[in-house]
């Protein structure tokens, strides 16, 4: 969609500039005059509020790291050094540790957008590749960040994830240790955690600039999920980025950050665990260990798996499986068969997608509980059965139900373009202004 | 601020419902309690902040330790003595006396011969520990070890009406129940180690206050979340200046939605 630049140069300087480096036209062309479908709702302002997240995590960890200390026997104290005697510390760590959360929970609504409105179909399989990775890497670097506190949930939760690698069968052990730097979670394993949680950020915002280059290849999609037109009607379809867009993602982004600092100044530990809060002691086991909610959905596929397929264990499975539920992701442009992009054509995948969203929350429920309590107290009905039908529906949503409805469903008749949507079938309708 | 803890509840209810049930056991929840300081605009009851650090001093210091704590934070802002004349907490003369009245080695300093030093403690000391180490803690405690207090209430769950209801909460143990030596029966923790502590004019208030048994549960718990969070009332007020910022400018930057799109069908 990115057609031919219409930045003119106007001063001597830019002039100069745009024959040497023409970054301004490099933005000019990305973030004012994108040529952006002008039927896009609320639900694509979070890639703004993404981008927005980040640099605060980026702003706010690296002023934590002036004053943090990766040492098994200072981590603690220093944390709670900063939420006391570093000025605004109070402020800054609290931004960060919820900025976690609200970062995990726009990007899951991205996610889910983007799942919704077959953003992942082509030609945007690589643009939603990329996400994948960068979802990946967001997991990766919170869970290491968690650990950073050295509390007691910090702790043995780097020991269960750890062993999860154990799993692996042949090299699990060598491997575990290689990431321990040792034969337990010390302090190896926590000085390399914070140089690491230091790095991968950075490598997010570099996977994040392809993502966006990824993006501007094929322009947005859109709630109806038809292709901008070529030549003068692609006008008609399109609105510039700037300020239609920029405006209407900067008040999503503030309504956002509204939310945010509710809990950043009036709720700051609500979302973290009260057992995070004592130190890490390697001699005492705390009675459940639980992750960030944002993991819970994939702790609940991990304990889903309770019984031995053949020669692989259960605990191996369950890993396995945990894997392969973010895995699945990867290949998922190639296991939707349907050419509708638009849930809103596809009446029957419509209600698989909703049961599907139930699904993920269902998960995380089943997460949070211990697998042996029962659901809504029904006898029998144990969490680790729901867990165990959720996982199952979790998979045959991607390996059955997507390949099979684009091929037996009749998608609803679409719309005859962008424009016609929103203007109504009406063809002789008002160019954009 | 009902939608805020509704959405505060309904994330909380999300991921975090388990934490609730992750207490030691499965004793009773603690009693729900109406602070001074609960709700959006709370502040810290001074008083009541005051009479909790006598109480620190005079019963509970013999076997807990609060490390994260300094004198001076006793006068900072928010703190319990914190005086205007003195926005530096460490000329607060208050703060100076109460530091002063411990004379001891600090943080194991030593004179120029290599002896201990031993002088009167100044604002910048951090509350003096009752126990060298963890072996003589546990040596003088039937084995069990006095936590630190400098975080207890936020290292509990609901942890204000926690600390409330474990110091009233001392009962018979019931029929079945299995007692370690030395070990007490509290219906919000199960078997204990720490002894009941209050009874009724356990101690004089230096305000007069009656020292009743809830008096004392109440103005211990809320000085332990002071010492938690001592920037409750800093933090409260900046995020109400903060939203408030926020929604102005939430509100210009839709009517200037409004206005650009005006024209423009979607």
């Amino acid at each position: 969609m990115s057609g031919p630049s219409t930045y003119e140069p106007k001063t001597g300087f830019t002039k100069w500039l745009d024959t040497r480096l023409p970054i301004i036209r490099l933005g000019w062309d990305s973030f004012v005059d994108f040529p952006t479908p002008r039927n896009l709702n609320y639900w694509w302002t979070f890639g703004g509020i993404l981008a927005i997240f980040l640099m605060i995590q980026i702003v706010t960890g690296i002023v934590l790291a002036m004053h943090y200390v990766p040492h098994e026997a200072y981590a603690f104290d220093s944390v709670e050094r900063i939420r006391r005697d570093v000025n605004f510390g109070w402020m800054i760590q609290s931004m960060h540790a919820n900025g976690a959360a609200f970062f995990f929970v726009a990007v899951y609504l991205h996610m889910f957008r983007g799942l919704y409105y077959g953003s992942y179909k082509a030609p945007r399989e690589v643009l939603w590749i990329l996400g994948v990775v960068i979802y990946l890497l967001m997991m990766a670097t919170a869970f290491m960040g968690y650990v950073l506190p050295w509390g007691q949930m910090s702790y043995w939760g780097a020991i269960v994830i750890t062993n999860l690698i154990g799993a692996l069968p042949f090299v699990g052990d060598a491997i575990r240790e290689w990431l321990w730097g040792g034969f337990s979670v010390g302090q190896a394993t926590l000085n390399r955690f914070f140089s690491l949680h230091y790095l991968l950020p950075f490598v997010i915002a570099g996977v994040v600039g392809l993502h966006i280059w990824a993006l501007h290849v094929p322009g947005n999609g859109n709630p109806v999920g038809l292709d901008v037109r070529g030549g003068d009607d692609g006008k008609k379809d399109t609105l510039p980025f700037h300020p239609y867009y920029t405006v209407k993602d900067g008040f999503a982004i503030l309504v956002y950050l509204m939310v945010f600092c509710v809990f950043v100044f009036f709720l700051p530990t609500v979302l973290g665990h009260a057992d995070n809060f004592i130190e890490a002691n390697p001699l005492s086991t705390p009675a459940h260990i639980v992750p960030e909610w944002y993991f819970l959905p994939f702790y609940a596929i991990l304990r889903a798996i309770t019984f031995d397929i053949g020669p692989i264990d259960a605990k191996l499975g369950g890993v396995l499986l945990m894997f392969g539920a973010i895995a699945i992701l990867f290949v998922l442009p190639w296991l939707d068969t349907s050419k509708v992009r638009s849930m809103r054509y596809r009446p029957l995948t419509r209600w698989f997608f909703i049961f599907f969203v139930l699904a993920c929350f269902g998960l995380g429920w089943c997460g949070a509980k211990n697998p042996d309590d029962y659901v809504l107290g029904i006898e029998g009905f144990k969490f680790l059965y729901f867990g165990q039908f959720l996982t199952l529906y979790y998979f045959a949503y991607f390996l059955v139900v997507l390949p099979v409805m684009g091929i037996v469903e009749k998608p609803k008749e679409r719309p005859a373009s962008i424009e016609a949507a929103v203007l109504g079938n009406n063809t002789n309708a008002q160019p954009a202004e | 601020m009902k939608m805020t803890r509704l959405i505060a509840a309904g994330l909380a209810a999300l991921g975090l419902s388990a934490a609730a049930g992750a207490a030691p056991g499965d004793y009773k929840a603690p009693k729900h309690h109406h602070w001074h300081h609960s709700g959006p605009f709370g502040t810290y009851d001074r008083a009541a902040v005051q009479r909790g650090y006598q109480i620190y001093v005079e019963v509970c210091a013999s076997c807990h330790s609060m490390d994260l704590l300094s004198f001076r934070n006793l006068g900072e802002r928010g703190g319990p003595f914190e005086d205007e004349r003195f926005p530096n907490a460490n000329d607060n003369p208050l703060v100076m006396q109460l530091a002063a009245s411990y004379t001891r080695q600090w943080n194991g300093e030593v004179d120029d011969a290599g002896d201990p030093r031993i002088r009167p403690g100044i604002p910048a000391d951090t509350f003096p520990a009752p126990y060298e180490n963890e072996q003589i803690a546990r040596g003088s405690n039937n084995g069990a070890l006095p936590p630190d207090l400098s975080v207890m209430t936020r290292a509990r769950h609901h942890g204000t009406d926690y600390v409330r209801s474990l110091m009233l909460g001392y009962t018979d143990a019931p029929e079945g129940v299995e007692m370690g030596a030395g070990q007490y029966y509290n219906e919000y923790f199960g078997p204990i180690s720490m002894a009941p502590q209050l009874v009724d004019g356990l101690i004089e208030y230096a305000d007069g206050t009656e020292a009743t048994k809830e008096q004392m549960a109440e103005d211990i718990a809320v000085f332990l979340t002071w010492a938690a969070d001592p920037h409750m009332d800093v933090r409260k007020q900046t995020g109400l200046m903060v939203l408030l910022f926020l929604f102005v400018l939430t509100i210009l930057v839709y009517l200037a939605y409004r206005q650009i799109w005006a024209n423009v069908k979607h």
